[in-house]
This record gives structure tokens, sequence and C-alpha cells, in this order.
């Protein structure tokens, strides 16, 4: 009756964190099947309007497919944004910020399982999409390489959402501007990442800095990957994009646990952490 | 008892509480809109948006055509964008204040309570996210004019068309946001999906940034039903008349009778509106979701 419960410490307790945040995300997707509706009608039909402007003016086929793998990375963009950067803003707003705060475990163990469940539940709707795409507008993929695509995938996403993870740190200061912030990066990134044509039309240089964004370089390589036409239109070689995709995993995961260990405590300097200016 | 009073109230009364809520409901929510940063970054965030995605469409277009700015298709593409500016501020203005109210800042409640009229608040706080729209698409349709050669001549134009067409649309569009705040109001899952959906959904089919002969056989019956697809034609044809009619989706119509079935559209959404708002309202406060919040 009396007996205590095992207390978990130290990396158990970090992995116990990483898979109690990240659970709500899977099972929560599972439990309420209308978000998967409007997580894919949505990006669909954007998709749509570019696929019908691509044959308006005589695209070749494969830039429809283009729009189709774009339009299904848009949604982990959007989850990124709003499920990853914007999340402590919510928490903050209804009060769970500083229970988490309080809580025995580490913030970095909190924003990992957002963004593990975050990645999990995207790939599904990232893949319904996809297969929409194929089913009505004929898209087909001729893969390179398997293994090539798989390294890109999960380095694109770690990047991606250990940048996710760095600006979740940096949104805990602010309020009602973590919604404008959020809402303002979504079609300047759909332009400058090249989310519905190839990179490559832009000059070098340009294109050279949105690939801090990983989406830039994850996109590229993986349409160079299953495109016949892809390596023609690829902005640098896939192995290149691999290393660099590579260096910004390691920068942007180090710096979201730099950066959010100095928010924490300026947050709490400065009492950011409980406010609520509407 | 406030219902019967308001009810029973002389006309002049109640166009007086109707102008009295639309006006300080356009100021309170210009208030929300702008008040978070100051007026150059507000500036800032009301036009990169717009401008970045009407550079998606014209780099788009550019790859394929070479920069081939001179054919007709790229003016009609351009402008249909920039005018489609309109129809995600106006429509999801209006709906979008009742999710605000309700499970932002949780003053709905206090709304019915006061002696306003609601559907004037509601498209009151439509004008301010109208006013930053209308900058949108002037600075959008000047980029086109002075750097991808859109085929616009200000002498040329057909300016009592334009704003004859303008005025129409923008009424339009703020009765089906009406509409679809009438509807988030019994909504409590999904309330902030709808306007974006239906945006979404009326770019599609609207014929926004593509001649409608581009879509299937079968989906082109939703543009011709949607009053939008008018608008957008009157809109083009008034700045742009010979080319707008190179294309054939409407080339068959005269400015009036496009007018008209503006206009008959336009009266059929707006009467839908009145009517979907009243049995909305009832409803919402039947089951008490007036004052609920949702933290969905």
């Amino acid at each position: 009756m009396n007996e205590r419960l095992p207390k978990a410490t130290g990396w158990r307790l970090f992995v116990k964190t990483v898979l109690a945040r990240s659970y709500p995300r899977i099972i929560g997707q599972q439990r309420e099947k209308s978000w998967m509706f409007w997580d894919i009608f949505l990006p669909m039909l954007g998709v749509s309007s570019y696929v019908f402007v691509y044959r308006a003016i005589g695209a070749p086929e494969d830039y429809v497919g283009f729009v189709v793998m774009g339009g299904a990375m848009t949604a982990f963009w959007m989850n990124v944004l709003w499920s990853m950067s914007s999340q402590l803003y919510w928490e903050k707003e209804q009060g769970n910020l500083a229970l988490y705060i309080m809580a025995p475990n580490q913030m970095m163990a909190i924003l990992l399982g957002m963004a593990l469940g975050g990645l999990v539940a995207t790939a599904l709707r990232a893949i319904a999409i996809i297969l929409l795409g194929m089913l009505l507008f004929k898209v087909s993929f001729v893969v390179v390489s398997f293994l090539q695509l798989l390294a890109v995938f999960l380095l694109a996403m770690t990047a991606l959402y250990g940048m996710g993870m760095m600006m979740a740190s940096l949104f805990l200061l602010l309020s009602r501007e973590a919604w404008h912030i959020s809402n303002l990066a979504q079609e300047p990134i759909y332009l400058a990442s090249g989310f519905y044509f190839p990179i490559k039309s832009f000059p070098f240089w340009i294109a050279a800095a949105a690939a801090i964004i990983p989406l830039t370089l994850g996109l590229d390589a993986m349409r160079q990957l299953v495109f016949p036409t892809g390596a023609t239109l690829g902005f640098i070689s896939v192995s290149v994009e691999i290393t660099v995709l590579f260096v910004l995993c390691v920068v942007f995961l180090l710096a979201a646990k730099l950066l959010l260990g100095h928010m924490e405590k300026l947050a709490i300097r400065e009492g950011r952490l409980t406010e609520s200016r509407r | 008892m406030a219902v019967t009073q308001t009810a029973t109230a002389p006309a002049n009364t109640r166009w007086t509480e109707g102008w009295r809520s639309f006006r300080m409901a356009a100021w309170l929510g210009w208030q929300i809109e702008s008040n978070w940063a100051d007026p150059f970054l507000f500036f800032i965030y009301s036009v990169v948006k717009p401008l970045a995605s009407a550079s998606i469409l014209v780099v788009m277009y550019s790859i394929i055509t070479n920069a081939n700015f001179e054919n007709p298709l790229f003016p009609y593409i351009y402008l249909g964008n920039a005018f489609y500016i309109y129809v995600g501020a106006v429509m999801s203005g209006v709906s979008w204040a009742v999710i605000d109210d309700r499970e932002h800042y949780k003053t709905l409640k206090y709304m019915y309570v006061a002696p306003i009229r609601i559907p004037a608040y509601l498209l009151g706080r439509g004008v301010a996210r109208f006013l930053t729209g209308s900058l949108s698409v002037i600075i959008t349709i000047t980029a086109g004019v002075l750097f991808l050669k859109v085929p616009f001549n200000p002498l040329e134009a057909n300016w009592p068309l334009f704003f004859l067409a303008l005025f129409i649309g923008v009424v339009m569009l703020a009765m089906m946001g009406l509409l679809l705040g009438s509807i988030t109001l019994l909504l409590v899952h999904h309330s902030w999906g709808i306007a974006e959906a239906v945006a979404g959904a009326l770019y599609l089919f609207s014929g926004a940034i593509f001649p409608l002969e581009v879509l299937p056989n079968w989906i082109r019956p939703v543009g011709y039903i949607m009053p939008i697809t008018y608008w957008l034609e009157l809109l083009r044809r008034s700045l742009v008349g010979d080319i707008a009619q190179a294309f054939p989706t409407l080339a068959g119509f005269s400015n009036l009778q496009l007018l008209g079935i503006l206009v008959g559209l336009s009266l059929a959404f707006g009467t839908l509106a009145v009517f979907v708002f009243r049995y909305c309202d009832y409803h919402a406060r039947e089951r008490g979701t007036i004052d609920m919040v949702s933290n969905y």
C-alpha cells in the first residue's frame, strides 16, 4: 500500500519525458481522425491550384510531381512552425508552460518529444498527400537510390526539427507576436525554399542563402533522387547536399540546447513564463 | 428580453445601432490587427506575405515560359492572384472575429450582452483586414506593372466598372464571411480551418490563377456558381480589357451581363448569410456555444 513508485532519473527520465511528450501527438491523431482530413485537405487545395497553373502554362509533367512533393513537405514546415516554434507560446497561453518548468525534467526532453511526436504524425499526412497526388495527377516516381533518399529524408527532418526546437526557445519570449511571426513565415519560406519549383531557378547565392532552411536542400535532393529530370534541375549534387544537411543537424541541435538554457533563464528573469499579453 | 426589445426596435434605431456597432468593431479590429507591432513592422508584415505568394507564381511562370511576360496568360494569373488577396482578407477577417472573441479574448459573451448588433459587429471586424488587404493589392499590382510588364494603363482602364465591381465584390465577400462566421458559432472543432478551407477551395475553383478550361469538366460547374469567378473577370476586364477577354471561359458574356450575374449571385449569398446567421445564432444560444472555450 505504501510502496513507493520507482523513480526515473538521469537518461531514463530523459527518455521517459521524450516518450511522454510525443505520446499525445501520436495517439491524439488516432483518436481525433478529423485532423487528418484538415491536414491533408488544406495542403491538397494549394497543391491542386499550383498543378493546374503548371498545366495552364504547358509545363512538363515532372513539374507536377515537384509540386506534389513540395506540397507534402509543407506539412512538415507547418508542423514545425505551429506545433514546434509556437508550441511554447500556446503552452504559456494555456498555463502549461509553468508546469513544464516546475516538473523535474529537462525542457530539452520536452522539445525532443514534441519533435518526435510531430515528425511521426506529420509523416503519415505527408505520405497521404503524396499518394493522393499520385492518384489525382498521375505522378510517378523513379527512385535512383533508396539509401540516399532515406539519408536525405532523415537528415532533413532532424535538421528541420532541430531548427524548430531552436525557434521554440526564441518564441519563449514572445506573446502575441508569435502568432504573427508564424503566420508570416509561410509563403515567404515556400518561395525561398522552392516548395513548388526547382531552387536552381534562383541565382546561386540566393539559393545558397535559402539552404539555411533544411527543407530547401532536402527537397532539392529528394527531387533529384525520385524524378527522371530531377538531376538536371538539381541545385548541387546530392552528396554535397547530404553533407550540408548533416552540418545543419549538428548546428541546429546544439543551438537549440544552448538557446533553450539561455532563453529559459531570461524568460524567468523577465517574468515572461506566466504572462498572457493578449 | 433583450432579444424581444431588439426585434421590436424602430427601424431608425436599428440602423443607428447597426452603424455604431459596425464603426466601433472596425476600430477595434484595427487595434487588434495592428497594435502588436510598430507601424513600419506592421507595414512589412502586411505586404510580405502577398508579395511572396505572387512571387511563387511569377517564378513558376517564368521558369516554364522563359520569362515571356507578354503572353496574355501572365496578367490573367497575376491580376487574379492579386485581387484574390481580398477573398482571404475580407472573408476570414469577418469569420475569424468569432474565433478571436470566443476562444482567444473570451469576450464574445460580453458582445452579446452589449447593446450592439452582432452581424454588424462581425462585418465591422472585417474592415481592418480589408484595409491591409487593399494595401497588399495595390503594392502587388504596382510591382507587377513596374517590374513584370503587366500591361496596365491607368488612362485606358474602365474605372467606373472597376470601382462598381470592387464594391459589389467586397460586400459579397463580407456576406460570405458572415456566412462562415455564423457556421463557426456552432463549431467546436476545426473552426479555425473553415475560412482557410473555403478560401483555398475558391482559389482552385474560381479560375483565380488559371482559366477554368484547365479544370476537369466535372469540376467546372463549381466555378460557374461562385460569384468570385465573375467578380475576378470583371476586375480583369476593367483594368486590362482586351487581354482578359482573350480567354474563352466567360468571353461570351458582356460586362453588363457579368455585372448582372455578380449582383444576382451576391444577393443570393447575402440572403443566405442572413438566414444562416439567424439559424446559427439561435442554435448557438440554445447549445451554449457563445461563451464556450474549447482550447482546441
